[in-house]
């Protein structure tokens, strides 16, 4: 990738982390952990990867997102801010009541939210259906992408959509399943593992590719195979829970936990010095 | 005197959906979970195979595909029996479907102890309740076939979720031709001054009979059906309600949460008048022939003449 890209894309992904601290800070509540681990994914899917357009969110011919773990709103209306879907200066009012920023997403009062979800397993059959619906009004512009976690692939419908995605052969649908390897009561080795993932999803038809999901060559690189596959396809992403906010990384604790004000504060300025670095470089 | 026709309400989703693609219904697709030949759907694939899609026997994930499918600007039926499509999928319906308002119909068929031989485990005695409890969910039970084929065509030409509860168990077809559903408009059937007599879905023919058998009795009964559920025609209710001072409901339901406490609901807030329901008393079905089943839960003119009788005493 070249550097100027990079640079790019570091930087959205450091304002995307403020993003979610601003705004789960602001909430009181939230999830900042697996919107933290998911950052530069949302960076590289709202600012190189997806077909997408703020001045038109229900363009016919665009790429679809489905996040089928709702609960890392903050993640990606960070993301849809940062792209111009509305203003940045609202993700504090997240989860307040009259926000149009719900808890979970709520495709009909936020712009550029493809899909309500937020019960987990629900939001990639969802996705399969977009997929399935765009082969069949034969539309090859159209992309869907979703994105999981690895505690969410607990829920049997994940596998009901998986078994859907390759009977249909839906090479237009891209699974990426964001494994930071904690879940609300514990490490997912502890609650109910699923692993080994990659051979399950091979299992189910899908091409796989394991990747650094806090790594922008390596989010290309996969990217760019999904691009080339002839079948359903998924990335595994390795990330770090709340990945980027020292005193949150692999916590189980900041999974669904607002910061305080000093926590704020610490975070906050640790982001900010992370684009700056980005931004000097 | 000719032998009435009977036709299962299946059948008529089936035959209702081909012909909606016969006259153009171009953003139609049908979605099933291992059942087409059951559900009746096989009738519309048999025609339009491209446009059938099987889910395999995943019920909660075809809820969602559906949902998904209805974004692309699709109109998707999805179809299973009601024990899976409203109590299996209850919750994808709700967050899915319902939640987010999309544009997704739901074909319920099997509903009811008429299920009959399969038992309990199949006989869906609740799915009213857990649609009517949806915001924004349209519920419907059509009574028979010519009312089933206009209900589905209504329900394509409806923007927003619907529900639509079919049977298995073929009955009498007593609509002329020229009916004309309307989603939220009830039908009065017959006229009549000393009780209503609301029914809906197979109940409907059941009704019609105890109305002539308890004219016969010297009582006159008002037969009203009300195909939707949701939103109740209230109007219709109360005006009868006010006329005759008396009201039964029959549903073949749990009396909790379908049809009769629909008419409760709005009759205590609207105009207090004394309701008795019939319909399946809080208990699970069994295995029996679907007709002998009827009866034995009274959900026969038989016993709707009976608690007429005794209610207008």
């Amino acid at each position: 990738m070249e550097n100027q890209t990079k640079k790019m894309l570091s930087s959205y992904a450091a304002k995307i982390r403020m993003g979610i601290i601003e705004s789960t800070y602001g909430a009181k509540a939230g999830h900042p952990g697996g919107s933290l681990s998911s950052a530069d994914l949302f960076a590289y899917l709202y600012f190189k990867e997806m077909n997408v357009d703020a001045k038109n969110p229900k363009d016919e011919n665009r790429d679809r997102f489905v996040l089928s773990k709702g609960h890392c709103a903050p993640g990606l209306y960070s993301a849809l801010a940062y792209k111009g879907f509305f203003p940045v200066e609202d993700l504090p009012t997240l989860r307040h009541i009259d926000s149009y920023l719900q808890g979970h997403p709520n495709m009909n009062t936020v712009p550029g939210i493809d899909m309500s979800t937020g019960s987990l397993g629900q939001g990639i059959s969802t996705a399969v259906g977009m997929a399935k619906g765009a082969k069949y009004i034969e539309n090859d512009k159209i992309n869907v992408y979703t994105l999981l976690g690895d505690g969410e692939i607990e829920e049997g419908q994940v596998w009901e959509a998986l078994m859907f995605a390759s009977q249909y052969n839906l090479n237009n649908l891209c699974v990426i399943i964001d494994c930071n390897g904690l879940q609300i009561d514990g490490t997912c080795e502890e609650v109910m593992s699923a692993e080994p993932i990659d051979e399950k999803l091979k299992a189910f038809g899908f091409d796989v590719d394991i990747i650094n999901g806090n790594d922008f060559d390596e989010l290309e690189s996969a990217f760019e195979h999904f691009h080339k596959a002839d079948k359903p396809f998924a990335i595994i992403m390795k990330t770090i829970k709340g990945k980027g906010v020292s005193f949150m990384e692999n916590q189980v604790g900041w999974h669904g936990k607002a910061p305080n004000e000093e926590e704020y504060n610490i975070a906050m300025a640790e982001l900010k010095a992370q684009l700056a670095e980005i931004e000097e470089a | 005197m000719a032998e009435i026709k009977k036709i299962a309400t299946r059948d008529s989703y089936g035959n209702a959906l081909k012909e909606l693609a016969m006259e153009g219904a171009d953003k139609l697709v049908v979605l099933d979970a291992d059942l087409s030949a059951a559900t009746k759907t096989g009738i519309f694939k048999k025609e339009y195979p491209d446009r059938h899609i099987n889910c395999g026997i995943a019920e909660a994930n075809m809820i969602c595909v559906a949902a998904g499918m209805s974004t692309m600007g699709l109109v998707p039926f999805a179809s299973s029996f009601a024990m899976f499509a409203a109590g299996r999928a209850f919750e994808q319906v709700r967050n899915t479907i319902g939640y987010p308002y999309l544009n997704v119909k739901i074909g319920a068929t099997h509903a009811g102890i008429s299920v009959g031989e399969d038992g309990a485990s199949h006989q869906c005695c609740e799915d009213f309740a857990l649609m009517r409890a949806i915001p924004g969910m349209v519920v419907i039970c059509p009574a028979d076939d010519v009312e089933a084929r206009q209900a589905v065509k209504a329900a394509y030409n409806y923007e927003g979720p619907v529900y639509l509860r079919f049977g298995r168990l073929a009955v009498p077809v007593f609509h002329n031709d020229d009916y004309k559903f309307e989603i939220g408009k009830g039908e009065v059937i017959t006229e009549g001054n000393d009780v209503t007599i609301i029914a809906n879905g197979l109940m409907v023919a059941e009704a019609i009979e105890a109305g002539k058998m308890l004219k016969e009795k010297g009582i006159s009964a008002e037969v009203i059906n009300i195909a939707t559920i949701k939103p109740l025609d209230e109007e219709l209710v109360i005006k009868s309600a006010k006329k005759t001072g008396r009201v039964i409901t029959v549903e073949e339901h749990n009396i909790i949460g379908g049809l009769g406490e629909a008419v409760c609901s709005c009759l205590s807030e609207k105009c207090p008048t004394p309701v008795k329901r019939i319909g399946v008393n809080d208990e699970f079905g069994h295995s029996g022939p679907a007709l002998d089943l009827l009866k034995q839960f009274g959900l026969s003119a038989e016993n709707i003449t009976k608690v007429a009788e005794e209610f207008v005493k």
